[in-house]
């Protein structure tokens, strides 16, 4: 089953009605999908089509451009090393030759056991802990080529609890109590808050 | 409370004995729950604002004259003025960190998200609007984790929502995420991504976010740093704020220093007081150069700006000085190289972030960067061509009109980068590409003539396999003519 489950259609609701817009809510429920299924399928763009009322070409329009993405099933962990100019100047490159070597494949290529994707990435804002590398969007700083096949090896081991399988970003997320929101409208209904219309009504019949 | 160290916490960090404004709570390993908020003034600012006119906050802030930490270094009171009196308008704080080199907003998000809500529920109030988008960049999982229960907390106490305070204020503060991609820092293409779009920059004008901004309502797109800034200037006054830094640009800002040095890290400085080499060899900074060895080049502003050189050494860093010096502040990422580094391969891996990450809107941008990065890339393999140092250049100078950032600078008599510089496209990513390549040549085209020229005489020359590469004569009118051999027709 890859469109959205139940309980992600109430989490993609509860999304959408955050937002002036439902097609606001597009990069939130891609990333909610690709959480759900481990990458983001075509009957889960179209569901989200839906959800948001676009059509399905516009939702892969927008998955398209953006490389965390993934229409075709990646490995369970995305190990991404940094090779940009900070990370270069301190060994990425070697870091990352040393990785295809130790998995045996290229960037953008899965271990046979569906367990590693590998990609060279630019700046992961890390650099002065270069050369650095993220596995499942979580840094690893300083890492020697020995510290990397430790981290492997901590993988495969499932001694990696702090790292969820791909697609799951931040484990907390934002919750509104409806009590507590404010209100969001769309932009069309929207006007001044009264509560700064007032203030600036003080302040005229302060200066008059 | 300052250790002149390293934070183990707050990875890459370090605790220097300057005076701190934004970074004052990352010495405590929990700066980013509530409660250690609330038990160092926190939201205290916020308490006071309530109590004032929005436009008195707005006065306060542009007094103090806080300026843009992305990138541009724009008066944030200023923009803020630029909005039209229309209704609804929006917040979106640009958290989207990403320039090589650039590392500040992350630890602001991760270690003291509470700090930048309080800025934004201000600067709402500053501006009478009602809601926030808090846009963080899609890589950064730990900072929307940090984000999403700061703003959580942040509800449930009164501090964001409904009736903030107590008050009739309500502002609502979303937290929303990209997905991977650099140009969605620029604002308009951020407010496309926010559209649910791709991330594709508008044209300027009449795209004025402050005016036509997201769902073309008036938008102000403010900083991640410039916003952490605000609840402390509201507290100690403008005046307080100007007693640090330099008068055109008050106050501390954070600075990345990556590369060669001996210790990289993380620093919040005093802007035109500290110099690059007091921040390079100081022992509260960075403590000199790896191995003892020479500087040959730094960048002093993230990938996008022009190098810098040991001549630069001794140039505060503040905006207009850097600007008058020949590059920019730009994010405050500096990429420091000694005399190990291979300057074509520097420039050319800078060059190639660039071509990854155009979003290929415009012709000159989109096909540009590609083309300098291939020929970037043939010279360090040693099968450059005798024209390709011209050629790159003449093709910097199509993405870049008037050869910005410093190729012939000094022949013309400017003394400063012009910002925005001349650019054939919407935006300054393919611009910015230009800026590594013209600081290399002119400094080590030596360097570059070396490369091209390594191949060994009995090896032939590499052609992409199923292409050819076809010399094409253009005549300039003059009666000169000159190989355009990018040209590269697939036959």
């Amino acid at each position: 089953m890859s469109r959205l489950d139940a309980s992600n259609v109430l989490l993609a609701r509860e999304i959408i009605a955050r937002y002036p817009r439902p097609k606001s809510a597009m990069i939130p429920l891609l990333h909610l999908s690709q959480q759900q299924n481990g990458h983001v399928t075509n009957e889960a763009m179209e569901h989200i089509a839906e959800l948001i009322g676009v059509t399905p070409a516009e939702v892969l329009g927008t998955c398209s451009f953006y490389e965390m993405f993934k229409r075709e099933p990646v490995g369970r962990y995305m190990v991404n090393i940094c090779t940009n100019i900070s990370c270069q100047l301190l060994g990425g490159e070697e870091l990352l030759h040393h990785a295809e070597e130790t998995l045996g494949i290229k960037p953008g290529g899965t271990t046979e056991d569906g367990l590693f994707t590998l990609e060279d990435v630019e700046c992961i804002a890390a650099c002065t802990e270069a050369p650095c590398l993220q596995i499942n969007y979580r840094y690893e700083n300083r890492v020697s080529l020995g510290r990397f096949d430790e981290i492997i090896a901590e993988v495969r081991g499932g001694k990696r609890a702090d790292v969820p399988t791909h697609g799951t970003l931040a484990r907390i997320r934002q919750h509104i109590d409806p009590d507590r929101l404010a209100g969001i409208e769309p932009p069309e209904v929207a006007g001044v808050p009264p509560w700064f219309a007032s203030r600036q009504d003080e302040a005229k019949e302060e200066t008059a | 409370m300052a250790t002149n160290d390293y934070v183990p916490h707050a990875a890459g960090y370090v605790d220097n004995t300057g005076p701190k404004i934004v970074t004052s709570r990352f010495h405590h390993r929990d700066s980013y729950t509530l409660e250690r908020y609330e038990a160092t003034n926190g939201y205290a600012a916020l308490r006071a604002v309530l109590q004032m006119q929005p436009t008195a906050v707005h006065e306060t802030i542009k007094e103090a004259v806080l300026l843009g930490r992305g990138g541009a270094g724009f008066p944030a009171g200023v923009k803020w003025g630029f909005m039209p009196p229309v209704w609804p308008r929006y917040l979106v704080v640009n958290g989207d960190e990403s320039e090589p080199g650039t590392y500040k907003d992350r630890l602001l998000m991760e270690r003291d998200p509470h700090q930048l809500i309080e800025g934004c529920i201000i600067t709402c109030f500053a501006l009478g609007l009602n809601t926030c988008f808090l846009y963080v960049r899609g890589e950064m999982a730990e900072a929307q984790e940090r984000i999403a229960e700061a703003l959580n907390d942040a509800y449930a106490s009164g501090y964001v929502g409904k009736n903030i305070c107590g008050t009739d204020v309500s502002i609502d503060v979303v937290l929303t995420w990209g997905a991977g991609a650099y140009i969605v820092g620029e604002e308009t293409a951020l407010i496309e991504s926010l559209e649910g779009n791709r991330g594709m920059p508008r044209l300027k004008p009449p795209f004025f976010p402050a005016a036509k901004g997201l769902y073309m309502k008036p938008t102000i797109v403010n900083n991640v740093e410039t916003l952490a800034n605000i609840p402390w200037i509201i507290l100690n006054g403008p005046n307080a704020y100007k007693e640090f830094g330099s008068e055109k640009s008050p106050g501390t800002r954070m600075v990345a220093v990556s590369g060669h040095v001996n210790r990289p890290g993380v620093y919040e400085i005093e802007q035109g007081v500290v110099t690059y080499r007091d921040l390079f060899y100081g022992d509260n900074f960075c403590q000199g150069m790896r191995d003892g060895n020479e500087l040959k080049m730094f960048i002093p502003g993230g990938g996008s700006s022009p190098w810098f050189f040991e001549e630069q050494l001794d140039v505060p860093i503040e905006g207009s000085l850097i600007s008058a010096a020949g590059s920019m502040a730009g994010s405050g990422a500096i990429v420091v190289m000694d005399e190990t580094t291979d300057a074509v391969k520097a420039c050319l891996r800078v060059v190639r972030f660039f071509a990854r990450e155009s979003c290929g809107k415009c012709t000159p941008c989109r096909e540009g960067t590609t083309w300098e990065e291939k020929i970037l890339q043939r010279i360090y393999n040693g099968h450059g061509r005798p024209s390709d140092i011209d050629l790159l250049l003449d093709i910097g100078s199509q993405i870049s009109p008037g050869e910005y950032p410093v190729a012939a600078w000094a022949e013309k008599g400017l003394t400063a980068v012009p910002f925005p510089p001349k650019q054939t496209t919407i935006c300054p990513l393919g611009p910015s590409s230009v800026a590594p390549i013209t600081s290399a040549i002119r400094r080590f085209r030596h360097e570059f003539e070396a490369k091209m020229t390594a191949r060994p005489a009995d090896e032939p020359e590499l052609r992409p396999a199923g292409e050819t590469w076809v010399a094409v004569e253009i005549a300039d009118g003059a009666g000169n003519t000159s190989d355009v051999e990018a040209a590269e027709v697939h036959s």
